[in-house]
């Protein structure tokens, strides 16, 4: 190395950990050749070696689990039914993907921070946002309808992966400042195609950022097949180009996805690094309402996957292992149905507009020329008599 | 003292840093190197490497990753290295730090410089002279400043970073050896306030950035026809100070509006359009535009028939219908 690469890799704040001189600087940074799975198909326990030394979550955590994926499946359902009946614009379904979206959220600490994309209204409510303020962009209301600062929750993103970037840059800022902070950036597989995906992960590891970045792999970005978008391994084997500790993980399985999650996130905690999962899972409705699945895949696809459902997988553990009971499960889906039908009771109220806000948040304060418009609008309301 | 643009840039982010710990700056050689204009020399040797510092070569990740670092309480000030090169940013820009704010409905700002070196007339190679303001004046929730002179140099640059919201700072690279005798720190007027560099009562100029010297120049020239002409120097294109622009040209009653950037929807139309919008009845003839051709920026060996000099500032001035005839180029017609 010369002097000057010298002073160079001086002058990066806290830098990375230099790469690892073994004889395989790499192989601590692989994932398990397959995915990491604690249930087979039908909810059994999986053998030793299938779990590749991750803990078994404690169960309390797993029996919250099993209620916030039954809450959020039919927080899904009923969000589908709203659109088909107009009160949402769209509605990008996560049906399916539950252990995902309930497990990314459980494996944070109310202090970390989430970076949802549009797919990720379930793990919103998982989250607690109000499902109302969480189904705001997908209404057509407003862009964002929670206080990301007081849910620690960034907007949804609809470009892709270009929220990574942030996820890195707020979780940096937050070792800098030394808050115990975590950050995690959910991804899709077509996601993992994007520049800023990978800028993201490079960022992420030079500058040592606590971010985990958790892609959930649904098989398909819109009616692309995950074969059309890649010809690395796994998608999990992507982290390791950029120095980052990456795993896989089957994504329809929570007792996995919390296992391997929450390892990932106290690890970033504990040490300040990246890290990277890809749960395989599948997207079982089409891309959205407005999009026809039949055109893409067929129909026993989808049953085969359909057969590997996350709710009935950890509903057989839990029974099995004699957490839960029958009444456990009947609670649960009572609990889900109050809350979806109170959810459509609020979604069938107008939300309430104001033409002023059009101006109010571009700017801190708005410009000359904003207030200008502002008062055009306002008298092009006053003139046709609509003074909402 | 005798100060360069460059240095009062250099003052105004060591001086922010050093008022404000939670002012960063990063990019691409800014740190040991200090910048390949030297902008940040001796930053990260005197403030520290954790307040100045290098990143890996992505653009797009320098400016996303500044919108994270910027959620979490930082004010960072990132260096773009060359106008060209921000284009790979250009969707975190526009999608991202311009509407955070505006889709949280207020709750999160961006409180973010981007610094570009921008325009030509340096000899620079291809990709290192563009003049890209009207994309960034065109993105709603952005503001965009550019400094013709030393003084708003450092208090533009100032203002900007303390500013709660995302500014893209356009540094005019052939103005960064431009000189002036002054004292730092100097506060001059605020975002949104246009200068009148030249008062004249003939007709108006109205410049920004590296035009405003040229435009200066052929005031200069103008004289000796017997021309008194105004130039106002814009200083900030977002916010824009329509009320120095209509108030002179209500005075002077003739418009010419310069810009190097090419000239098709450019930002030398948008004034051009709230000038005769705005100052019908006062104008004695059309709003002429000298810009740049509508050509990706030439070679350095034939850039100066690009640019526009003070030779096509007066030539348009001449066109003013300053005898009630209507000027000749427009009744040619188009396919002259």
């Amino acid at each position: 190395m010369t002097v000057q690469a010298q002073r160079h890799t001086a002058a990066t704040p806290d830098p990375a950990t230099p790469a690892e001189t073994g004889p395989d600087p790499a192989a601590r940074l692989l994932p398990a050749p397959t995915p990491v799975r604690f249930l087979d198909d039908a909810g059994r326990p999986t053998a030793e070696q299938e779990r590749a030394g991750y803990q078994v979550p404690p169960v309390d955590l797993l029996i919250e689990g099993y209620r916030r994926m039954i809450s959020g499946r039919r927080f899904d359902a009923q969000a589908t039914a709203l659109t088909k009946q107009g009160r949402l614009a769209v509605y990008p379904s996560s049906h399916g993907q539950e252990a995902c979206q309930v497990g990314g959220v459980l494996a944070l600490r109310d202090t970390d921070w989430m970076f949802p994309t549009y797919r990720e209204s379930m793990a919103l409510v998982a989250r607690g946002i109000d499902p109302v303020q969480a189904l705001t962009l997908l209404r057509g209301d407003w862009h964002c309808g929670y206080d990301p600062t007081t849910t620690r929750t960034a907007p949804q993103c609809t470009p892709l992966a270009t929220h990574s970037l942030h996820a890195a840059g707020l979780a940096y800022a937050a070792r800098r400042r030394g808050q115990d902070t975590v950050a995690l950036a959910f991804v899709g597989d077509g996601g993992t195609s994007e520049g800023d995906f990978h800028e993201a992960l490079n960022f992420a590891a030079v500058f040592r950022a606590p971010v985990v970045f958790l892609i959930q792999n649904n098989r398909y970005a819109i009616s692309v097949p995950l074969a059309k978008q890649t010809a690395a391994p796994s998608l999990a084997h992507k982290g390791v180009g950029y120095g980052i500790r990456s795993e896989q993980v089957d994504g329809n399985d929570l007792v996995a996805v919390l296992a391997v999650l929450r390892h990932a996130v106290e690890s970033a905690r504990a040490d300040g690094k990246p890290f990277l999962v890809e749960a395989h899972t599948y997207r079982i409705e089409a891309h959205t309402n407005a999009d026809d699945a039949t055109r893409y895949r067929d129909a026993a696809e989808v049953a085969a996957w359909e057969a590997r459902d996350p709710i009935p997988r950890l509903e057989t553990y839990l029974t099995d292992s004699g957490a839960l009971a029958d009444e456990d499960i009947g609670a649960a889906r009572q609990e889900a149905e109050t809350f979806a039908n109170r959810l459509r009771e609020r979604m069938n109220e107008d939300p309430e507009v104001d033409p002023d806000e059009l101006f109010a948040h571009v700017y801190a304060e708005p410009t000359p020329q904003l207030r200008e418009q502002r008062a055009w609008l306002r008298e092009e309301l006053a003139a046709r008599g609509d003074e909402r | 003292m005798t100060t360069t643009m460059a240095q009062a840039l250099n003052a105004a982010l060591r001086d922010a840093m050093t008022d404000d710990e939670s002012v960063v700056v990063f990019g691409e050689d800014v740190g040991t190197l200090g910048g390949v204009f030297r902008i940040t020399d001796g930053l990260a040797r005197d403030l520290g490497e954790d307040r100045c510092f290098d990143t890996p070569l992505a653009e797009s990740g320098i400016v996303g990753f500044a919108l994270g670092m910027a959620m979490n309480g930082f004010r960072p000030v990132v260096e773009i290295q060359f106008d060209a090169f921000a284009y790979p940013a250009f969707e975190q820009l526009v999608s991202h730090v311009s509407r955070m704010r505006n889709r949280t409905r207020g709750a999160v700002g961006v409180p973010m410089v981007i610094r570009v070196p921008y325009a030509g007339g340096i000899g620079g190679v291809e990709h290192h002279s563009d003049s890209s303001e009207a994309y960034y004046v065109h993105t709603p929730g952005l503001k965009v400043a550019t400094p013709a002179t030393v003084p708003d140099a450092y208090s533009l640059l100032r203002e900007a970073i303390a500013d709660p919201d995302p500014v893209v700072f356009l540094e005019p690279k052939k103005l960064y050896w431009s000189k002036a005798e002054l004292d730092l720190p100097v506060e001059t007027a605020p975002f949104g306030t246009a200068e009148i560099r030249r008062a004249g009562t003939d007709a108006t100029i109205v410049a920004y950035g590296p035009s405003v010297p040229v435009a200066l120049e052929a005031a200069q020239a103008a004289t000796e026809s017997g021309q008194d002409l105004e130039v106002v120097d814009l200083r900030t294109l977002v916010p824009f100070d329509d009320g120095t622009v209509t108030a002179s040209v209500r005075r002077t009653g003739r418009c010419v509006v310069v810009q190097e950037a090419a000239g098709f929807s450019g930002v030398g139309a948008e004034i051009a359009a709230r000038v005769q919008e705005r100052c019908f009845h006062s104008l004695d003839a059309p709003v002429l535009r000298v810009t740049g051709f509508d050509i990706p920026y030439p070679p350095p060996i034939v850039e100066r028939y690009h640019l526009p000099g003070v030779d096509r500032i007066l030539d348009a001035v001449g066109r003013l219908q300053w005898d009630d005839d209507p000027d000749r180029r427009w009744l040619a017609g188009v396919s002259a």
